[in-house]
């Protein structure tokens, strides 16, 4: 086989090849699943790389606010006059850093890659339900990915009122350059983007429930597709609001309507809205918003689990429990979006209600964490890259979500809302937590997407680097939010008490450059991979689970044959009387009889009687 | 695992060790050769430059692949003896989490004491404190949760790494268990949740005492700036419409409203200690975040709606500028929610004194009202004034729009940075 084995499978010698694949339909207008789970992935690494260089640009000027970067003109031209980024463009700089990475990478980058990769391949299907919808999916979401990108090309700059975009300082073009053109390209891109999540979630929920193979029952699927089916349900319910929210918007900002406009005063001027309210869209955002962050951080931790699990060779402790915390969840996740306004000014008894809300769904997610490190407990942990990042998003996971408690409550909320706290706080729980669970599947399933091996020494290294660095960047940062450091701050210089901080901003600003560094290690590696890896066997990991049984050379139909018949659930690693320490799906229980236990039969009488009459005959052969 | 196969490896491995060293030596020359020429003068305009950086990124990816190829001929030689995988990577991870853990909690430590003795004091407000005790107890609560989960986490990281000799426990699930880790967790978030509402209606439900009637203030933010209004001798703040602004009347105050006219013009906010104040909050753009840190006040300044927050404060600037040992000490209002170009400088003084202090202060504060406002309005301009001194009043008058003056100058300063 030759190296690039990605080009050559393509002979349509399995059954299903009535139609010709040229190389546009092959790579660029592709309707099998697992080239458009490549296509998310690859559009979201892009993404994630220019997001990560925006936060590095915002990070140089925090760190250092009174030298001058030359060469920080020569790209940024006038948003860098003198070598100095401006605060308008810092405040863009934070904004689109923020929107890319929530949207774009987080949502995008993360569901719908391995959602698209996973469906299929985990339940047993030939594609999605629908391929067409799924590759309009993926082409809105480009398209979103442009536009918000183009806006860097705007005369008045990119949006700027943060990824909130909170009217009226979005809704008013005077209030600040960025609401121009800049935030209409940003409300366009949102909407288009919201078209491609709502295709790529309705077509998640229809495979899911309706194309799985024979055998595979809800409480048989991977925990992965629990995750990513949770999330597509709660994509589905919320994102809708969110458009409903920025239709209303640009008619504010277009058409003179006033929903979210009253009572404006700019300088001697008065602007002619009358009757909306600005806290009309922080409901309507943030009912997207909340649950949006368990869009980003679900995925992660079912990718989370599956990697645990195969990794410490051990099946994950509790199924049920993490299935029905996840289902919690999802539920609470639509009730607790309050939280972000308890100091709006809404009606203090919203603020006690939602006190409570808030922090009832940190038990499930209490209850994951512990599930992790009991799945941990007398493993014989394999600490493959994949596993690696996994035991990385469990500890990010624990630290910020444990902040949460403290913002989730009203009356601390108080002094620590838009601080620096909350800053550390979102970055560890949902941006590092939900990167590392991103890494984590890249490492895993890179064999099944490219069908060869990254290189696990360069992975290492990465790891160890962005794992540190993320902690050094992101823990000092609490301490900022307890000394009352607003967030969103383009300079630390005109407050007194500010000063003591700007050494602990040059060191985070360090530590941020040297964990981009180790990115560089990551993209080398995996474009490298995808040409030169190591060839990647079958079931690399000795997984249990239905992608490791198709070939490793990519079929568009994905099994030669039949779709292989699913009899147990996907966690028998280990499992005592067996002899190897993994049981794929795919094996009967006819064939373990010396592992299998009265638990497997969910009440199959006619089974049990069976498995008794075998162990009556050979339970003294084996002993 | 053929020889052949080795071979190759070997003389590519070579190859790249040739190649990576003719390169950094190329490399070396090339920075050799640069700084030959800043001989004369010193490196620092090298360090400024972006090559020299690249250059050395490029150095240390050049070091990386080194040892990498390193790390493989060594592996590669170990195979051919027949020996077991050279390195044992599986290994050298879980060392690495045990190291990560000790010197992770010894991180934590340092921060807990070094950072954490960098935050705010203590609360300057009655609420303030009671937002401590809550704050402290979900402190020792999180730090026990976040420490011993760590400790768990990669402790058994290090203990089940993998091993030939063991099989990992088919343990798939324990009911028991696993009730305890939901009701535990969730009566301990019940008595936070309990302790926190309390303290959330505390501070937001505040019985009205006859005897003790809060000053009211009104803060009216706006880009950059926060206007403050006291209330003259009537105690009570006028009422605003913005349709009013113009350009002498900038909050659009309704000076119809008798309660307007005796208000005052403040350019920092002076409250007395112990005396509870209420802030009226507005705002005439866009969202701003009245935010006082050391009180431990914040409420969001919304156009078209107004809000309330309510506290004591409890200690005087001096008595916190003996407190903090900082004799620069200064209480803070600041904006803490996005509002444009200059919303890291938005900031206005507050100085918390003693009663006879605040009365003083307050005495000699200017309205609002003007003779221009007074024609603007129709009201009658005072004649009063007239016959206890003719000179009185335009002097007083001009003072006011002269602040005034002052004040648009600041703002044009504050815009221009």
């Amino acid at each position: 086989m030759s190296t690039i084995s990605l080009h050559d499978t393509h002979h349509d010698d399995h059954g299903h090849g009535h139609h010709h694949e040229t190389f546009l339909t092959k790579y660029v207008f592709s309707q099998d699943h697992k080239m458009i789970a490549k296509q998310f992935l690859i559009t979201g690494i892009i993404m994630a790389v220019i997001a990560m260089l925006l936060s590095i640009l915002f990070r140089i000027q925090l760190a250092w606010p009174d030298k001058t970067f030359p060469l920080l003109e020569t790209f940024l031209g006038k948003w860098a006059e003198g070598g100095r980024i401006k605060p308008d463009f810092f405040l863009a700089l934070v904004t689109i850093h923020g929107t890319i990475m929530v949207f774009f990478v987080l949502t995008a980058g993360l569901s719908g890659t391995f959602s698209n990769l996973l469906i299929p391949l985990q339940l047993g299907a030939r594609d999605m339900a629908s391929p067409f919808m799924n590759m309009l999916s993926y082409w809105f979401f480009l398209v979103a990915c442009v536009i918000m990108m183009s806006s860097f090309f705007v005369q008045t700059g990119p949006a700027s009122g943060g990824w909130t975009v909170y009217p009226p300082l979005s809704a008013v073009p005077k209030a600040m350059p960025g609401s121009g053109l800049g935030m209409t390209l940003w409300l366009v891109s949102m909407v288009i983007f919201v078209a491609s999540s709502l295709m790529g979630s309705l077509n998640y929920v229809a495979t899911i429930l309706n194309m799985r193979t024979k055998g595979m029952d809800l409480w048989k699927m991977p925990l992965t597709i629990w995750a990513i089916f949770l999330t597509a349900v709660l994509g589905i319910l919320s994102f809708p609001v969110l458009v409903s929210g920025v239709v209303l918007l640009i008619f504010d900002r277009s058409f003179g309507t006033s929903f979210y406009l009253s009572d404006l005063v700019f300088g001697t001027e008065i602007l002619p809205n009358e009757g909306g309210s600005p806290i009309l869209w922080q409901h309507l955002f943030w009912f997207l918003g909340h649950p949006e962050v368990y869009i980003v951080i679900m995925p992660a931790l079912g990718i989370s689990s599956e990697i645990i699990s195969v990794n410490s060779r051990k099946p994950i402790f509790g199924y049920h429990a993490m299935v029905y915390s996840l289902i919690g969840i999802t539920v609470l996740s639509f009730i607790v979006w309050g939280h972000h306004m308890f100091v709006t000014g809404m009606n203090p008894l919203l603020g006690g209600v939602f006190m409570i809300t808030t922090l009832i769904i940190a038990v499930p997610s209490a209850v994951k964490t512990f599930n992790y490190l009991a799945t941990l407990w007398r493993g014989n942990i394999r600490f493959t890259p994949a596993m690696l990042f996994a035991v990385g998003l469990v500890s990010f996971f624990i630290s910020g979500g444990l902040t949460g408690i403290f913002l989730g409550n009203a009356s601390l909320d108080i002094n620590l809302h838009d601080t620096y706290f909350v800053v550390a706080h979102f970055h560890l729980v949902m941006g590092s937590a939900a990167i590392f669970g991103m890494l984590a599947g890249v490492y895993h399933w890179f064999p099944k997407m490219f069908g060869r091996m990254m290189n696990p020494k360069l992975a290492y290294l990465h790891f160890w680097v962005t794992f540190i660095c993320a902690y050094l960047v992101f823990f000092p940062l609490h301490f900022l939010g307890l000394d009352g450091v607003p967030r969103r701050y383009y300079a630390f210089t005109e407050f007194e008490f500010m000063n003591k901080w700007l050494t602990v901003n040059t060191f985070v600003t360090w530590s941020a450059i040297v964990a981009a560094l180790a990115q560089v290690a990551f993209l080398f590696n995996f474009f490298y991979s995808i040409f030169r890896g190591k060839k990647a066997t079958q079931n690399p990991w000795e997984a249990n689970t239905l992608e490791w049984t198709t070939p490793v050379e990519r079929l568009h139909g994905n099994w030669p044959g039949e779709i292989p018949t699913v009899y147990r659930w996907p966690y028998d690693y280990s499992k005592p009387g067996a002899a190897e320490d993994f049981i794929p799906q795919t094996t009967p229980f006819s064939e373990t009889m010396s592992s299998n236990l009265p638990h497997d039969f969910e009440g199959n009488e006619e089974a049990e009687r069976i498995q008794k009459e075998w162990e009556a005959t050979n339970k003294p052969v084996q002993q | 695992m053929s020889l052949r196969r080795l071979i190759v490896n070997k003389t590519m491995a070579a190859l790249a060790v040739l190649f990576t060293v003719f390169y950094s030596a190329n490399a070396f020359a090339q920075e050799t050769a640069a700084a030959a020429t800043a001989k004369p003068v010193d490196m620092g305009p090298i360090h400024k430059t972006a090559t020299f950086y690249v250059l050395l990124f490029l150095l240390l990816c050049l070091f990386i692949a080194i040892i990498g190829k390193a790390l493989k001929v060594y592996e590669l030689t170990r195979e051919t003896q027949g020996k077991s995988e050279g390195i044992n990577w599986n290994t050298i991870n879980a060392v690495l989490f045990a190291l990560f853990l000790v010197v992770g909690l010894y991180g934590v430590y340092w921060e807990y004491t070094v950072h954490g003795s960098m935050i705010l004091p203590e609360a300057a407000s009655e609420h303030g404190v009671r937002i401590d005790e809550m704050f402290n107890l979900t402190l020792i609560i999180t730090t026990i949760v976040f420490i011993l989960t760590h400790i768990v986490l990669f402790v058994f990281a290090y203990i089940y790494r993998s091993s030939n000799k063991r099989k990992a426990y088919y343990y798939p699930h324990n009911n028991t268990i696993e009730k305890i880790w939901t009701i535990v967790p969730a009566l301990v978030l019940t008595l936070l949740v309990l302790k926190g509402f309390l303290t959330w209606r505390s501070i937001f439900y505040k019985a009205e005492d006859a005897n003790n009637r809060p000053i009211n203030i009104e803060v009216v933010s706006s880009q950059f700036l926060w206007d403050i209004r006291y209330p003259g001798p009537d105690a009570i703040v006028g009422k605003r419409n913005y349709k009013l602004t113009t350009a002498i009347n900038g909050l659009g105050i309704d000076f119809n409203d008798k309660n307007s006219l005796d208000d005052l013009i403040a350019d920092e906010i002076v409250l007395p200690v112990n005396k509870p104040v209420r802030f009226t909050l507005a705002s005439k753009d866009v969202i701003h975040s009245f935010y006082m840190p050391h009180f431990r006040v914040q409420l969001n300044t919304v156009p078209g709606m107004v809000s309330y927050f309510e506290f004591t404060p409890t200690i005087t600037t001096e008595e916190m500028r003996t407190k903090t040992n900082d004799p620069k000490f200064n209480y803070i209002l600041l904006c803490a929610k996005i509002c444009g170009t200059n919303h890291f400088n938005m900031q206005k003084n507050v100085r918390v004194v003693s009663e006879a202090e605040y009365k003083e202060w307050l005495a000699a504060q200017t309205p609002y009202l003007t003779n221009d406002l007074r024609k603007a309005f129709n009201l009658p301009i005072p004649v009063e004034a007239a016959p206890a001194g003719t000179e009185e009043t335009p002097a007083a008058d001009s003072t006011a729009t002269a602040a005034a003056v002052k004040l648009d100058v600041k703002n044009q300063i504050a815009l221009k940075k």
